[in-house]
């Protein structure tokens, strides 16, 4: 007894549902005729066909991979229901009469209690914090990457690396607690209590640069060591100094790492939330004044979304569309990065 | 790894170059130093960030705390015994005599108070008649180097206040739970909540993310689906965690509340809030972590060699067979690393559970996947936006609490790495 072959010439992703597809109906059809080889036949078919080389279809393995395609293809499904959940809660919103779309980009106000959705008090307040973190964590970041790569010695470097990485590690509410109890005392003794409120975008701001310094420095030094050595030698070679060689040789090499890092760190900071929600302050405010208190996009969401809130109400479907604005904003930043170290990126062999 | 990079000695001038080279040559050592000066300066600039962070949660989580009593201990003391030292009948005595008769209604509800052993008695009488409360706190540092000037102060201010030296992290912060008494409360029920709520997640993440590692490594062919899997994954990754948060709410909270619920398993728990449950937080956070699992798993099982597949594929194994007895296992110190890596990520996780609605207050133990809970990144940050001082001191003790089990799991994460390398390296 032969087993069917069946080859229908197809392949790529969909090839296994397909042959799976293809078997099981000659399995019904045929009743008991047809015999895979995960039934144990093995012994029979190798003695009637010996010199079959064509592939053999294996139910189970077909089964194990379309399990392990479904899983892959998860990712995808989360995407779409990102998009999906939020942006139908969203488009809610937009689509409720008490909301104008000019309005929204271009209001100052945000009170939902009084109608009133303008979104930018809570777009300036986000850009504020990101400003004020990015500030900090680029000069200190790619100082840190550049002193890791091209200056400190391999055993320091060992224990420098690690030491910067449990900062990256700790919960981002631990870093909400430090700007509340440390870091706005420390400004309110320094700026006078009169200049800083209790809850300010600044001090949020400069833990969250605290925050994603070793994300960036660690992304950079990452791309900063992918750089050949023979170009660093060359440099040397020439007569340069370990300065011009960092600055003029590697950091060049490497900038569409360097280029990715600081987009991944702007686009957590802008993402950040519990920092924000403990240190800045509650209550949409529309301000530049870094030492006055102000609510980030984020910060709301999580103030909203922690009372008691009644789905079905504007103030819900509102969230969504503040979620979603934040949603696009990030991924545009994480496609940029993307595309920066694919377009720019140097091939060394 | 590195290879050690020959690199001019900037202290050394070579005598021998013409002087038209010599001209700048000072300057340009000195310019490189100062710059290395000031890279190594942000180094260090982290560093202290990083000690100014410990310092500043352990400075909170001790110190001075004068306490207040409603009504004075000595006074409840019977026949010139101390409170401390009664035995359980005269408690029991004090206990009924003091509190109001609904409360003790409450109480007997729960059992006669007869069944209590003598230190729950004890931790009864403290609890509801002598109600003690924190009049001030201070921090270590304070504690430290002012002490007398603490004592003087306390001393004028409430002379009836005890000042005790008061650790807020102690073996009772993790058998207690939550109260609305900062003396008496404890972070058992979060840490349960956090314990289950990451288990869900681990349980939920970790095949789907190997599997999709997997998939992408050894099976996939490179088409526009998989690039776009690929890319996928890698913006998922830096989708802000508040985002999952509100997937979570919407989904699973919302459109699946029978199955998160469990009442489509006949779970009818009265306590349960809607969706809010275990089932939904963990449900969330392994979508959460999910990107971060395979990229990770994705890179361990690329830095398999593929000598190995061939040595499989040679003696006949299928690619399942390939894939489960060779690549899997070789690549299993770099998977769990990563996944452990994932999981500490879930249990810090604030915002997302924020959104999901993971109630704030809560006095009871999680029961199961379906319970009601609250989870300990979600207890700090509601001890930390309350204005009394002693809840932040509460709250910086639950941090080293969380910190402690997070520096458990990446101590775990070492130990299995060196495990699994050394069963993996007779391979």
């Amino acid at each position: 007894m032969r087993s069917p072959e069946i080859d229908i010439g197809l392949d790529g992703w969909a090839c296994p549902f397909i042959q799976a597809y293809v078997v099981s109906l000659v399995v019904i059809l045929n009743g008991e005729n047809v015999q895979l080889d995960f039934m144990n036949t093995r012994q029979e078919s190798s003695e009637v066909n010996r010199y079959n080389l064509k592939k053999r279809i294996r139910i189970s393995e077909l089964l194990i991979q379309g399990f392990l395609f479904l899983c892959g293809a998860l990712s995808i499904f989360i995407t779409l229901g990102i998009v999906y959940v939020v942006g139908k809660e969203a488009l809610l919103f937009f689509r409720n009469p008490q909301v104008d779309l000019w309005a929204f980009f271009t209001g100052v106000k945000w009170q939902p209690q009084a109608g009133q959705f303008g979104i930018l008090p809570l777009v300036t307040a986000t850009l504020l914090t990101t400003l004020i973190a990015m500030l900090v964590a680029v000069p200190l970041g790619l100082g840190v990457a550049i002193y890791l790569s091209e200056f400190a010695s391999a055993r320091l470097r060992s224990l420098l690396k690690p030491t910067l990485e449990v900062l990256a590690g700790i919960p981002t509410v631990v870093y909400g607690y430090f700007a509340l109890t440390f870091m706005t005392p420390l400004l309110r003794s320094i700026f006078g209590r009169d200049m800083v409120d209790i809850y300010n975008t600044a001090s949020a701001g400069l833990v969250m640069g605290i925050l994603i310094l070793p994300l960036i420095s660690s992304m950079s030094e990452d791309a900063l060591s992918a750089v050949p050595h023979s170009l660093r030698e060359a440099s040397f070679a020439l007569g340069a100094t370990r300065l011009e060689t960092a600055l003029k040789i590697v950091v060049p090499a490497a900038i569409s790492g360097l280029a990715a890092a600081l987009i991944i760190g702007l686009s957590r900071a802008i993402g950040e939330t519990m920092i924000v929600a403990i240190a800045a302050g509650a209550g949409p405010n529309f301000t530049l004044n870094p030492f006055k208190g102000a609510e980030t996009m984020t910060g709301h969401i999580v103030r909203i979304s922690g009372g008691d809130l009644s789905y079905d109400s504007i103030d819900y479907n509102s969230l969504f569309a503040i979620g979603i604005l934040l949603f696009f904003i990030t991924l545009v930043l994480n496609f940029i990065s993307q595309r920066i170290v694919r377009r720019f990126r140097e091939v060394y062999e | 790894m590195k290879q050690p990079v020959i690199a001019p000695s900037e202290t050394s001038r070579d005598t021998d170059l013409p002087p038209v080279f010599e001209a700048n040559l000072p300057s340009r050592h000195l310019q490189s130093r100062l710059w290395r000066a000031v890279f190594r300066g942000s180094t260090l600039v982290g560093i202290v960030f990083l000690s100014l962070l410990l310092y500043n949660i352990a400075n909170q989580s001790f110190g001075y705390v004068a306490i207040g009593n409603q009504i004075n201990p000595a006074s409840l003391a019977a026949n010139g015994v101390n409170l401390q030292e009664l035995d359980q009948q005269t408690l029991i005595e004090i206990l009924t005599a003091n509190i109001s008769s609904g409360l003790l209604r409450q109480l007997e509800r729960e059992g006669p108070l007869t069944k209590y052993s003598r230190d729950e008695v004890y931790n009864l009488v403290v609890e509801k008649v002598v109600r003690p409360e924190v009049v001030q706190t201070w921090t270590l540092i304070d504690s430290l180097f002012h002490a007398a000037e603490i004592r003087a102060q306390a001393a004028q201010e409430d002379p009836q206040a005890e000042l005790h030296f008061r650790s807020w992290v102690t073996p009772r912060l993790l058998s207690v739970p939550q109260s609305s008494n900062p003396l008496m409360a404890g972070v058992r029920t979060a840490l349960l909540g956090s314990l289950w709520t990451t288990a869900i997640t681990v349980l939920v993440a970790f095949p789907v993310g190997v599997g999709a590692a997997i998939y992408l490594e050894e099976y996939s062919v490179q088409n526009w689906l998989t690039r776009l899997i690929q890319t996928n994954i890698n913006n998922l990754a830096g989708v802000p965690s508040i985002i999952y948060g509100m997937l979570g709410l919407a989904i699973f909270v919302r459109s699946l509340e029978p199955i998160t619920s469990g009442a489509a398993f006949g779970f009818s728990d009265p306590t349960t809030s809607n969706g809010r449950t275990i089932l939904s937080a963990g449900l969330t956070l392994g979508l959460l972590v999910l990107p971060l699992i395979i990229i990770n798993a994705q890179q361990a099982i690329r830095a398999v060699p593929a000598s190995l597949r061939h040595a499989s594929y040679g003696v006949g194994a299928t690619k399942w067979e390939t894939v489960w007895h060779h690549v899997l296992p070789c690549a299993m110190p770099g998977v769990l690393t990563g996944t452990i890596l994932a999981i500490s990520r879930a249990i810090g996780e604030t915002a997302p559970l924020v959104v999901v609605g993971v109630a704030t207050y809560i006095t009871f133990d999680p029961s199961g996947p379906f319970s009601k809970f609250t989870t300990l990144p979600i207890q700090i940050y509601q001890w930390t936006s309350r204005p009394q001082a002693e809840f932040r001191n509460l709250a910086a003790a639950a941090i080293l609490t969380l910190l402690g089990l997070l520096l458990g799991l990446n101590a775990l994460a070492i130990v299995l790495r060196n495990h699994f390398r050394r069963a993996g390296g007779n391979l």
